[in-house]
């Protein structure tokens, strides 16, 4: 079975890094976005198992962005994606997801 | 009372990549091991043998403070902000990765291998402007001493990252004994064997061991043969 996984991050050269890496694994569907409008709308219209919160997210937006998408589903799984790259990923994602 | 957790180098993280032979201290890539995620905000410490010119093409980072120190050969690296450099063994460089940057890093030598160590603080302050910075030590100041490589601050000596971390790098001479005062309270330090057999707060360290050390404001250190070298990283156990 698949987890869908909702990347947010500002930095578009990463969202298309992140985009790649969550795609290049069989288990994971990656969708990736880059504003907190398109964010909401996938989570409006995707059965979203984890969201990872990407670069360049202010804590005002954050805390906004968090409420809306559990306001959504109350159970939604949300973390920090820390280091852009794929150092970091398997392992955060691990974690979350255990 | 002093807490510590003992990495010995055999149970670290291997991934043989051909070109790229890494060892990983905590989870990082392909190797996740739940009880090695992170020492306080110390999240990736690599020990990469990378072949001659090769290395890691562009990629991302951001939200991260990246440190390299060459242990033998030069890298070249290359980022989005401009800089263009190489890195030789007894120099270190920093890189803030804030809110994004993109870089490659590749061995400089055609014909000799590069053993770097690459490690990774979470950040004190979220979405920092990108920066980089690389500095030329002085290595002799690190005989029988713990030379400060890396601080918070911009003034003292070594680079300097958005985290209240403090590395120091020292090569002791057999028999040498010192103590460690940790620089901030409820930081801990994490030990790294570089070479040679060193003891702390009573536990024998070999080449490429960790300790990691808590709860307490001071470790003891002694030299056990004549080429020990050591990398402290006394870093906050708080995740912010």
């Amino acid at each position: 079975m698949q987890t869908t996984i909702l990347y947010i991050g500002r930095d578009a050269e990463i969202t298309i890094v992140m985009n790649r890496l969550l795609n290049a694994r069989p288990e994971w569907k990656g969708i990736c976005v880059c504003t907190d409008d398109e964010a909401i709308e996938i989570c409006q219209t995707n059965e979203i198992d984890l969201v990872l919160l990407g670069n360049g997210i202010d804590a005002i937006c954050e805390k906004v962005l968090r409420a809306k998408l559990t306001g959504l589903k109350p159970e939604l799984k949300i973390i920090q994606h820390y280091g852009g790259g794929s150092g970091l990923l398997y392992g955060e994602i691990m974690s979350a997801l255990n | 009372m002093s807490q510590f957790i003992l990495h010995k180098e055999n149970t670290r993280g291997h991934a043989n990549h051909g070109w790229l032979n890494a060892h990983h201290s905590f989870s990082f890539a392909n190797y996740y091991n739940p009880e090695r995620m992170h020492f306080g905000v110390l999240r990736v410490l690599n020990d990469d043998l990378i072949d001659g010119g090769m290395g890691f093409g562009a990629h991302p980072h951001d939200n991260m403070e990246i440190i390299t120190i060459p242990l033998a050969g030069a890298i070249a690296h290359k980022d989005s902000m401009g800089n263009s450099a190489v890195i030789k063994n007894g120099e270190i460089q920093v890189m803030s990765a804030g809110t994004g940057v993109s870089h490659s890093e590749f061995n400089a030598n055609a014909d000799e291998q590069l053993n770097l160590l690459q490690i990774w603080l979470f950040p004190n302050k979220k979405n920092v402007t990108p920066r980089y910075d690389q500095q030329t030590l002085d290595v002799g100041v690190r005989h029988n001493n713990f030379q400060q490589i890396l601080s918070p601050n911009a003034d003292d000596a070594g680079v300097w990252i958005h985290q209240d971390a403090w590395f120091s790098l020292g090569k002791f001479d057999a028999g040498f004994e010192t103590e460690y005062k940790i620089k901030k309270a409820g930081n801990g330090v994490y030990a790294f064997v570089i070479s040679g057999e060193v003891t702390i707060n009573g536990q024998v360290l070999n080449k490429r061991d960790g300790l990691g050390v808590w709860d307490t404001d001071s470790i003891s250190f002694k030299a056990n043969t004549a080429d020990a070298e050591v990398l402290l990283m006394d870093v906050p156990m708080e995740l912010n």
